[in-house]
């Protein structure tokens, strides 16, 4: 016991930085113009560096460097590793190829889903899960009977998102070889330094990217790399409300924001069954079994499922985030989570959550009242609102392989 | 000679809810209280001079916000200051910390295992959903399940719809948590000893049950119900101390024409023919009322006070037998200087909050197996509190009140009455606790109150020194608290209420038996209680 004391008292003093630093901070402090930061899952994380409307532009038209260092992370290794996930999450890890990366979700064993991420298939028994809340506990318990090793490497792996048209010509200039092969949702181990980062052709913008991935002594040398061969390609560095602008168009949703994960649920009627969030192509009935499909399955089958969640074209062109969705004008029907004018679409979208039937089997007469507060007077808006598709924005430069060079 | 509206007996923090409340609906109320000074259980008392002690209950969580709004507390000085945290220490020297930031507390957790880290947020969401459903039931009178009027069906039929509208799990988790042990709710959770160890102690805060012992996990939601300024289970000092919450009902209560006597010791109450006509005082003297109050526990009340002819025979045996055992004592020391503790870091906010010496699960029940022999637990569970880090008003500067809530400490010391020899030793025994944690505690020491269950009982008028009036296990709440068909503040005697933690939702410094206590008294007199806020909305 006595190396775990010597241990448990070097980390006593974790109380004096409350807010920890990412291995990527040294080079976002510096480029900090708005020095406007939020906390991240412990860590301090930019809302900008220099100006959001600018950074939004960066990820759309030259390329944009992201730090995603906060987002959890859990490495799953093990003769059983595959198996595991499979049971674990709702999409067929079977057809996960090695180097391959998915977007998946995973559930409670009433259904109500925990968290989404990515699972990177990093080897045949060497898996990475990439999320937004913590699952330490769920994922151990879940390993009972499965020859596994979980830990979680959040602080251990620094990871940065390098999005928009001249993402490829920023990794090619940095001398990243071969990387024009990569496939959308593929990966690939790169030498870097005297060790190698891992880059996958993912992201958050639904635009050209890749994520890098490296052990966090590496960060900074990355970052240099990165920087220094993205002066000629525009990059810049940018902060969340750059990127959720992004996210938005693309139609991804965000944990705890566009959803409530069940474990997270103060009030139980939150919880929400994959196809209660516009997730029910992940979830895949023909694989073995997983927890929380008989829930799911029964929802369908008995067509309980309470929710949906759809992409809302608006009238005109305020944002409606927040709004309230009502059906003919009247009958409160739903709730606006996340909205904004698309610059891209030159559309006003949003993702909102609705009481089945509305949104589902009903979509006319939808509209959304919105709230605008101008010069401390709210101006009240009823405008209508269309159910549309997600993404709102489809770029075709996101999955042309070889990639484009702007 | 004068008789009153009210008789009230008995100026705990319960006793001046009801006696505001009552008199602010324009009734003549008294308030008899024996000691020299009011406040029951909850006083600052000034026992060596520059010092204030809260000398009983030592922290304010569960005092209902709508009572103080209601009665003007702010006014009357009442102000009630968030603390930071706390420690527990350990053998080997380290310690575990709970700090407010979320991920801070998360990384502390982590020093001891990763897993529990995590785990944390769970069991908060799950202790908080069940919070969520008992709160608003603080501030409403238990239905009787048996009386069928149509009140009693209404609140019946609330409980069954807020149970209603669980879903068949969150059901199975309520039912569990209602009978389980601390212990066993922690195991589900927590691998780690002095993670639960941290958690537990609010599951066998005075109550004579160990922490092994069925029914122990709901202590610990009535220790999570509380709040400060909207911020749920969190707990603060009142500034001043303990007595600022009852100073200011007191003040409240007078500026609205009320009577307070001090130094009134009521050692009867009077009935003819069946109905309650005042109290009687050690000196004979008689208070007339038209009504008689009792802030009494409920065994003082009708085994003490009033003539046991005039009972139920079932009913007095259901008093007799209500538990009410005294598990816990109390310690307050002035200081002369702050004390250290060379396990924590200089600076570390952790004094600001409550400090534990007692690491495991395991020896929280062998001090309970001591009380169950009968006597002081030999390595007790001490909850030590330092408000004057916080508090200016309570000490010199410089110099320290220290707080400490000692367990467990039997009401007799192996079947005979304590003494003061008994009461020393018990002393030493969490002094010299303290002291391995924090040399020198004992050199700084400028004063000392000690208060065995003996003290208690007799100064307080608290039967056995039990703090909650009764212990808060399921089997004596919500109808059946105090007895069943006498759970709604009146009793066999017309014209006799009773308002004390004896009585739903129970002990601790809430105040919402005594207005509840107030609401049933105006509903008997056809007053509309307009001045009366309900429950604040869960939402």
């Amino acid at each position: 016991m006595m190396h775990l004391t010597a241990f448990n008292r070097a980390e006593q003093g974790h109380i004096l930085t409350p807010r920890l630093e990412t291995p990527f901070h040294e080079r976002l402090a510096a480029l900090s113009e708005t020095n406007e930061w939020y906390s991240w899952a412990g860590y301090k994380a930019p809302h900008s560096i220099f100006d959001t409307e600018l950074e939004y532009f960066a990820i759309r038209s030259t390329s944009a460097l992201f730090d995603i260092s906060p987002m959890v992370k859990y490495r799953i290794r093990g003769a059983d590793a595959a198996r595991y996930l499979n049971r674990l999450t709702v999409r067929d890890v079977a057809k996960l190829g090695i180097g391959r990366v998915h977007y998946t979700a995973w559930c409670d064993d009433h259904g109500h889903v925990l968290d989404d991420g990515t699972l990177f298939r990093l080897a045949e028994d060497d898996f990475r899960l990439c999320c937004q809340e913590r699952h330490l506990p769920w994922l151990l318990d879940s390993a009972d009977g499965f020859s596994v090793e979980i830990s979680e490497e959040t602080a251990e792996i620094a990871a940065v998102a390098l999005q928009g048209p001249t993402a490829f010509a920023v990794l090619e200039g940095a001398g990243f070889a071969g990387v024009e092969t990569l496939k959308p949702f593929q990966l690939a181990e790169f030498p870097h330094a005297d060790g190698s980062v891992t880059i996958s052709r993912t992201g958050f913008t639904g635009d050209l990217g890749y994520e890098l991935f490296a052990p966090a002594k590496a960060a900074l040398s990355l970052w240099d790399r990165l920087w220094a061969a993205g002066g000629g390609f525009g990059l810049k560095a940018i902060g969340y409300d750059a990127l959720n602008r992004a996210r938005i168009e693309a139609g991804f949703i965000v944990a705890n924001a566009d959803f409530i994960t069940a474990e997270a649920a103060l009030h139980a009627d939150r919880e929400r069954l994959p196809d209660e969030i516009g997730l029910d192509w992940l979830v895949d009935p023909q694989k073995p079994y997983f927890n929380g499909r008989d829930a799911i399955l029964k929802a369908r089958t008995k067509r309980t499922l309470k929710h949906v969640l759809v992409g809302l074209e608006i009238e005109g062109n305020i944002p409606a985030e927040g709004a309230i969705v009502y059906h003919r004008g009247k009958k409160e029907v739903g709730l606006v989570t996340a909205a904004i004018w698309s610059p891209l679409a030159k559309r006003n979208i949003a993702i909102a959550s609705l009481s089945r039937p509305f949104g589902a089997s009903v979509t006319d007469n939808l509209w959304v009242e919105i709230y605008a507060m101008r010069e401390l007077q709210y101006q009240k808006l009823m405008k209508r609102a269309r159910v549309v598709p997600r993404p709102f924005v489809k770029l075709e430069r996101r999955s042309a392989t070889p990639p484009g060079r702007f | 000679m004068k008789k009153y509206d009210v008789v009230m007996i008995g100026g705990g923090h319960n006793g001046l809810v009801t006696a505001c409340y009552l008199q602010r609906a324009g009734l003549d109320v008294i308030v008899l209280e024996k000691n020299a000074w009011v406040g029951g259980a909850a006083t600052s008392r000034e026992l060596t001079p520059g010092f204030l002690y809260s000398n009983c209950s030592y922290v304010c969580s569960l005092f209902r916000p709508e009572i103080m709004r209601d009665l003007e507390l702010p006014k009357h000085g009442l102000q009630v200051i968030s603390y930071e945290g706390g420690a527990v220490f350990t053998r080997d020297g380290d310690y575990l910390a709970s700090y407010r930031d979320h991920d801070s507390h998360r990384r502390e957790f982590a020093r001891f295992s990763k897993r529990d880290a995590e785990a944390y947020d769970r069991y908060a969401r799950d202790v908080t959903r069940q919070c969520r459903f008992i709160q608003p039931l603080l501030m409403r009178t238990a239905p009787d399940p048996f009386s069928f009027k149509p009140r009693d069906l209404q609140e019946l039929l609330y409980l069954a719809k807020k149970f209603g509208d669980f879903s068949p799990a969150e059901m199975a988790a309520t039912l569990r948590f209602w009978t389980m042990s601390i212990s066993d709710f922690l195991d589900e959770y927590f691998e780690t000893d002095v993670v639960k160890a941290y958690l537990a102690l609010s599951g066998i805060i005075g109550t004579a049950l160990g922490p092994m012992s069925p029914g122990t996990a709901y202590v610990l939601l009535h220790h999570y119900m509380g709040e400060v300024d909207g911020s749920v289970g969190a707990w603060g000092y009142a500034r001043g101390g303990m007595g600022a919450v009852t100073s200011a009902l007191a003040s409240s209560f007078k500026a609205s024409g009320g009577t307070i006597r001090t130094g009134a010791d009521v050692t009867g109450i009077m009935t003819h023919r069946g109905k309650a006509t005042g109290a009687v005082l050690a000196d004979g003297e008689e208070v007339l009322g038209k009504l008689v109050v009792s802030n009494a526990d409920v065994k003082r009340t009708f085994l003490k006070l009033v003539d046991e002819s005039a009972l139920p025979e079932r009913f007095l045996h259901r008093v007799r037998h209500f538990k009410m055992r005294g598990s816990s004592g109390k310690l307050n020391i002035a200081l002369d200087s702050l004390p250290e503790f060379p396990a924590l870091p200089s600076g570390s906010s952790c004094i600001r909050g409550d400090l534990h010496f007692t690491d495991t699960i395991e020896r929280m029940e062998k001090g309970y197996d001591d009380w169950k022999a009968g006597r002081w637990s030999a390595d007790p569970f001490v909850d030590m509190m330092i408000p004057t880090t916080l508090d200016p008003t309570m000490a010199p500067p410089g110099k320290h009140f220290v707080s400490c809530f000692v367990q467990y400490c039997p009401p007799k010391v192996e079947g005979n009455d304590w003494t003061d020899a008994d009461r020393d030793a018990f002393a030493e025994t969490v002094i010299k606790q303290i002291s391995d944690y924090s040399p020198g505690f004992r050199e700084r020491i400028l004063h000392m109150e000690v208060r065995t269950p003996r003290e208690i009982e007799q100064e307080v008028g608290l039967t056995e020194g039990n703090i909650f009036q009764g212990e808060l296990t399921f089997d004596q709440l919500l109808f059946n608290r105090p007895v069943p068909g006498y759970a709604q503040y009146r009793t066999p005697v017309r014209g006799l209420y009773i308002c004390g933690s004896s009585t739903h939702p129970g002990g601790g410094v809430m105040g919402a038996p005594g207005r509840n206590a107030a609401a049933e008294i105006l509903r008997d007199l056809r007053h509309a209680p307009s001045h009366m806020s309900s429950a604040h909305d869960v939402i």
